[in-house]
């Protein structure tokens, strides 16, 4: 009885030609140089293949819970001040629970009126009030308020990392939450070819600080100690920085400021920073605010020194010069000849330039480009090895169905490697949404291993075959019942490593999950090429048998 | 070609060679691992990813010199590195050397280490090199990834047994999983025996057995369940043995073509993936051995306890008519 199988076959041949197209899609021509290129582009590799730097780092929030109790320290002593109630100190007493704010030594008598300022709106918003004794008084940050901050805090740092890794020019870089609630950050960086580059990212000075302008523009730093300098170099609480512009303009060479070298502001005195326009002449600006602190020394500055000039300097760099105009406290704007490229980058650089805590390594891995390329060298060497040594026996085993098995196992392979195209394909296409799958060295130790027990399930039908055979069955019975047979355990094996896999995604890092990933693609991959495909290749080979011609097993 | 044709050996009368030679590796695998628990506190050497600290590869363009290496990173000040030179079989270059410094408790300067190795090789050792490979781990993820290890080995055993429950019976499971643990123990203790570190690579490769086992396992069950439902009247011991020998040529054939390919990769996969390919190539060969060896004759004995207990004889898969 000659079976159908055209809509079958034609299936076949409609998923290898997708798998192939996964594989190879991206080439420009079909020179071995092209195809290589082309698979490159497609098969996304791992960090351990590609080379490049992951690094695990502890956000350290308590910092920023600090500096903003600190803050609200200072409003409370400002506060009180001016209520005329009196008061011995207002600290945030232990470092280890910077969200718990003190306030000592009030006196009894006006506990009432205390009590009333501190539960005003202004406080107990975020935090709670508690007495102790009647001279003495906590706030405790509310939680949400607390995980707030964390949380923001935690943000701006990856903002910031990220700015940096950009400035530096890596491409795909991964800079993301990590480790639900502890605060941590996960940070990739693909194909950083010196470690030491690596340092620039996280030690790198994040210093954002604003510096009175003693004398500038300058030529170079020899004008600079000419004009400003005494007896050979700048005055000890001056220092010289360069200034490139941010943009890249018109104006792009390089000049040097003489600087004060105390700053008037710093980084994480900038609450925030917005590019705008002036109301009054329509020219663009920067609106930051400052906190309250911070405010109150830049007012002291600022109203005494308009018409000067202060720089924006970040890692000793600076960045951008400004007027100023008049007083300021905690808002206010800096106006310059400003294009819209530079105001928002400026006020980009003011929101997110400074670090808002400081980062630790918990973790950090390093693999160099070499190391990737030989250990992917080896890899593939051991993958052609593993398959044309399997192939080699499943023909001298079983000789004409041999060849069933090597043609099942190869376009076990293609479907394997077409679906990692495939999903790099399509998340390259969705803008870079969706998920890619990524070839890890351990992810090729997945696809050999794939290649010894997919070959299994064949080994598993065609002994099953030759049993039937043995006994005396016709060629398309002894098939139906090996194949029959053999799918219940073959199904049962594919899933219990399939559920190994599953676990071992579950918990494992990138390469392992890797590995996790190939295995299961190879797997299912498998389910299809030594049962469907398989069993095709059989039907198509029995259609053409001869009645009495014996099969070949 | 057929290698397996009407093999008809007796497995379960050698039951107790079987256990004689699993007791022998056991036992030195135990041993060995006491040893290495009484020298460095954890019974198998571990890598960076559990016991912290700071690795770094480094490739020398000249042939290094171990002691002249280590007088270097002692002359800045480096206290308790350990330098090894890595030999590779299929090492292409050589002059690879790496450098370990133990776990710091400090996490905020967890990667000075790397700088001082750097920094003292470059400054007082005359032989230029390039860094290839960085591992720095601190106490933290190092903690994190031992807990991920040991959870995922105890939901993979777990998810195990509930499987084979689930298809087959109880005593089925446990006596997979019992082969597992066997193997697990022997190949854990082959990484004691020959002093080779378990990363969390390795750790993959033992989970990847654990399935791998099972799998192995799962094909003798398969054909001890269906023979038990053909035939009621034949003792278990006969029906067992005749399960066994009957999937024997599948058995051999397919671990022996995992076990070439993961040969393939021990031989030619390269220094990184060592203790991930060792894994499994004592892994593949042990799993088999404990399908024959192990489940089988567990199911044996239950039921010839339970058989001295006065209850009934059939072993429960014959009640299940499963397709």
């Amino acid at each position: 009885m000659k079976k159908n199988l055209k809509g079958k076959i034609a299936l076949i041949v409609g998923v290898l030609v997708l798998c192939v197209w996964g594989i190879f899609g991206a080439s420009t021509g079909v020179t071995g140089k092209d195809l290589t290129e082309g698979l490159t582009k497609r098969i996304h590799l791992g960090l351990d293949l590609r080379g490049g730097a992951h690094l695990i780092l502890q956000v350290k929030v308590e910092e920023a819970v600090t500096a903003e109790t600190n803050n609200t320290a200072a409003l409370i002593q400002q506060d009180l001040k001016k209520a005329n109630l009196s008061y011995t100190q207002v600290i945030v007493p232990d470092p280890a629970k910077p969200q718990v704010i003190r306030v000592d030594g009030t006196a009894p008598a006006s506990s009432n009126a205390v009590r009333t300022l501190l539960d005003s709106t202004r406080y107990s918003n975020e935090y709670n009030l508690d007495s102790v004794g009647d001279n003495a008084w906590t706030l405790t940050m509310k939680q949400p308020v607390l995980t707030a901050l964390e949380a923001k805090t935690v943000q701006q740092a990856i903002e910031a990392l990220g700015d940096r890794v950009n400035a530096l020019g890596v491409s795909e870089p991964v800079i993301q939450e990590y480790g639900l609630g502890a605060n941590q950050i996960l940070v990739e960086l693909p194909g950083v070819e010196n470690e030491s580059d690596i340092e620039k990212i996280i030690q790198g000075t994040n210093r954002l600080e604003i510096h009175a302008v003693v004398g500038g523009p300058y030529k170079d730093e020899q004008d600079a100690v000419a004009s400003v300098g005494v007896g050979g170099s700048v005055p000890a609480e001056d220092e010289l920085k360069s200034f490139t512009p941010v943009t890249g303009g018109s104006s792009d060479a390089q000049s040097v400021y003489v600087l004060q070298r105390v700053s008037i502001v710093a980084g994480n005195d900038f609450r925030s920073a917005d590019p705008g326009t002036d109301m009054n002449t329509g020219r663009r600006n920067v609106q930051f605010v400052l906190t309250n602190e911070a405010g109150d020394h830049f007012y002291e500055y600022t109203s005494k020194n308009v018409g000067r000039s202060m720089a924006v300097v970040m890692n000793d760099q600076v960045r951008e010069v400004a007027n100023i105009q008049g007083a300021i406290r905690d808002r206010g704007e800096i106006v310059g000849s400003f294009t819209q490229d530079e105001v928002t980058a400026l006020s980009k650089l003011l929101s997110t330039g400074a670090l808002p805590a400081s980062l630790s390594q918990l973790e950090k891995r390093f693999v160099g480009a070499s190391l990737g390329a030989d250990s992917i060298h080896q890899g593939v060497t051991a993958a052609i090895v593993g398959v044309l040594v399997v192939m080699a026996f499943m023909l001298i085993y079983y000789k004409g169905s041999g060849i069933n098995a090597d043609l099942a196992l190869i376009l076990n392979l293609v479907i394997l490697l077409g679906i990692m195209g495939l999903s790099s394909a399509m998340s390259s296409a969705s803008g870079g949404g969706g998920l890619t799958l990524t070839l890890t060295l351990p992810g090729i130790a997945g696809v050999i291993l794939t290649i010894g027990m997919g070959v299994d399930s064949n080994v598993l039908i065609f002994e099953r075959i030759r049993e039937e055979v043995r006994a005396g069955k016709l060629p398309s019975a002894a098939v139906d019942q090996g194949f029959a047979h053999a799918w219940v355990t073959i199904v049962d094996t594919h899933v219990t490593t399939i559920v190994s896999a599953a676990i071992l995604f579950m918990f494992g890092t990138g390469p392992v999950k890797g590995f996790a990933v190939t295995l299961t693609i190879g797997l299912l991959a498998n389910l299809f090429t030594a049962v469907f495909v398989s069993r095709v290749i059989f039907d198509a080979h029995l259609n053409k048998l001869k009645p009495g011609e014996p099969l070949s097993i | 070609m057929e290698l397996f044709r009407g093999v008809n050996v007796d497995w379960l009368g050698k039951k107790w060679y079987f256990l004689g030679f699993s007791l022998i590796f056991s036992v030195a695998g135990i041993v060995s691992m006491s040893m290495h628990w009484a020298k460095i506190g954890s019974p198998v050497p571990l890598g960076v990813d559990f016991k912290g600290g700071t690795q770094v590869q480094v490739k020398f363009e000249q042939a290094p010199n171990i002691n002249r290496i280590r007088q270097a990173v002692a002359a800045a000040g480096i206290k308790d590195s350990t330098i090894q030179p890595i030999q590779d079989i299929n090492e292409t270059g050589g002059n690879e050397v790496l450098v370990s410094l133990p776990e710091q408790h400090d996490e905020s300067s967890l990667d000075q280490g790397r700088k001082q190795i750097v920094d003292a090789l470059q400054a007082n050792y005359n032989n230029p090199f390039t860094v290839r490979n960085v591992q720095v781990v601190g106490p933290t993820v190092g903690r994190q990834l031992e807990t991920k290890a040991l959870l995922a080995t105890l939901y993979s055993m777990l998810g195990m047994l509930v499987y084979l429950w689930f298809r087959f019976q109880l005593i089925y499971g446990v006596a997979a999983v019992v082969a597992c643990f066997h193997d697990t123990l022997i190949t854990v203790g082959a990484f004691a025996l020959t002093n080779q570190e378990i990363s969390l690579t390795v750790i993959a490769a033992i989970l990847t057995l654990v399935g791998y086992s099972m799998n192995d396992t799962i094909v003798v069950f398969d054909r001890i369940r269906e023979n038990l439902r053909l035939s009621r009247r034949e003792a278990l011991p006969d029906v067992v043995n005749r399960s066994i020998n009957q999937t024997l040529s599948r058995t051999v054939l397919t671990s022996g073509l995992t076990f070439l390919t993961v040969l393939s990769l021990y031989i030619f996969g390269g220094q990184v993936l060592r203790g991930f390919s060792f894994a499994l190539v004592v892994g593949i060969l042990i799993g088999t051995y404990s399908s024959i060896a192990v489940a089988a004759p567990m199911l044996v004995a239950w039921q010839e306890w339970r058989g001295k207990r006065g209850k009934a004889a059939a072993l429960p898969a014959a009640k299940r008519a499963r397709g």
